[in-house]
């Protein structure tokens, strides 16, 4: 799972409530190479969670090379797009946890692949949100 | 369709190692597969040489996903079959891997897809696998989720597999329910071979231009229309007038297999009162 995703994944949950952001907790993390495009970096900055990208990257140890708070004109910024893409596509997180903030569920990440499956149970609960309204 | 695997059992069963092998190997599944996530994508109608961010619904082992790369844009799969991720990932796609059940709804936070797409695999959303399962919670579910992921003005191309016109009409009206426009593209509806269903679901109110169906005979349409517009305006055939004979002749030779006899200057004329 690369960063990107994680930046926009979330764990719905009864009642509208919504697991967002996701607690990151990796054991093992690969380096992928992936091609560079200004013009998607630029496209995903507007829908990024910019802080929710620093926290991921501090939760794995590794905030040291993006600033805290996003710059100014930083579509400009060679340097700074060139680690914002090494951020969101580059770092994949093969085995590791997710952590629901509101509920505590864990999500297993496994071979790179995280797994959002609820039980029935859990399913049911989801779903009867629509008739208690 | 005699053999439908929704009826076997639930997806995340009947795509085993085994199944999922034969996405990778079988040329015609590949194929089939290609030209149906080409046809979507078209469907999507994405503004050129801008990279966007798409959602696939049901990706499987990414045969849809690696077109999707291709085409020059970043996605996300999300997919019930371990098996099939499995191979996914074997093959090294470039796209992000989710195990999840779509019935469950898709775990994104609002307004952060440019599109979705899904080659054959809502229509499982038509069968309870299990006792708790409701097939109508469940849709409602993923498209209620599906909505708020996408960005406003964003489109989601569905090819489904549908059983019967129920079940299309159900997913029609779920998605409907949820704030969805649109509607089914129906290409090739003349062949029951070639004949596929996407279900073109748009966010946002706009006038929507709805894209138009393939293996459709052009000039049939142009009859169809010029016949629809007719009877629009109010003029109906009243019956057993001349035009109503006429028609009725027409029908008749049309389905043949019975003598009709031919329209001259008498056809429709009323006989004299002394007979």
């Amino acid at each position: 799972m690369k960063l990107i995703t994680h930046n926009i994944l979330q764990n719905n949950m009864k009642d509208g409530k919504k697991g967002y952001p996701l607690v990151l907790q990796a054991t093992k993390i690969d380096k992928v190479i992936a091609e560079f495009n200004q013009e998607f970096l630029l496209r995903m900055l507007d829908r990024l969670e910019y802080h929710v990208l620093i926290h991921a990257l501090e939760m794995i140890g590794m905030k040291d090379f993006l600033p805290i708070i996003l710059p100014e004109n930083c579509s400009e910024d060679e340097a700074f797009m060139k680690n914002l893409h090494h951020a969101l596509l580059e770092i994949d997180i093969i085995e590791g946890e997710l952590i629901c903030p509101e509920s505590g569920r864990k999500f297993p990440i496994k071979d790179g692949i995280p797994n959002m499956l609820l039980t029935d149970e859990e399913e049911m609960a989801v779903d009867s949100e629509p008739k208690s309204k | 369709m005699s053999h439908r695997p929704e009826h076997t059992g639930p997806a995340e069963l009947y795509y085993n190692s085994v199944e999922a092998r034969k996405y990778t190997q079988n040329g015609r599944i590949i194929e089939v597969q290609l030209t149906m996530t080409q046809r979507a994508v078209e469907i999507l109608n994405l503004p050129a040489d801008c990279p966007q961010l798409l959602l696939d619904i049901g990706c499987g082992s990414g045969l849809s996903g690696e077109y999707i790369t291709e085409q020059g844009h970043h996605w996300v799969g999300l997919d019930i079959s371990q098996a099939m991720l499995d191979v996914a990932r074997e093959r090294e796609v470039d796209g992000d891997l989710l195990l999840g059940d779509m019935g469950q709804g898709v775990p994104f936070r609002p307004g952060v897809f440019d599109g979705a797409i899904s080659i054959s695999a809502v229509q499982w959303l038509c069968n309870a696998d299990t006792k708790q399962h409701n097939p109508v919670k469940r849709m409602y579910t993923l498209f209620s989720t599906l909505y708020s992921a996408l960005r406003r003005g964003a489109k989601a191309v569905l090819q489904v597999y549908p059983e019967n016109s129920e079940q299309m009409e159900l997913l029609t009206f779920q998605a409907t329910k949820v704030g969805f426009t649109g509607g089914l593209v129906i290409d090739f509806p003349h062949s029951s071979k070639a004949k596929k269903l996407y279900l073109c679901l748009f966010t946002g109110g706009a006038p929507v231009h709805m894209p138009v169906p393939l293996g459709i005979d052009n000039t049939l349409q142009a009859a169809y229309t010029q016949k629809k517009q007719l009877t629009s305006s109010g003029h109906k055939n009243l019956f057993k007038s001349k035009s109503w004979i006429l028609a009725k002749k027409e029908r008749r030779r049309k389905q043949g297999g019975r003598t009709v006899r031919p329209d001259t200057k008498y056809t429709g004329r009323r006989r004299k009162g002394k007979f």
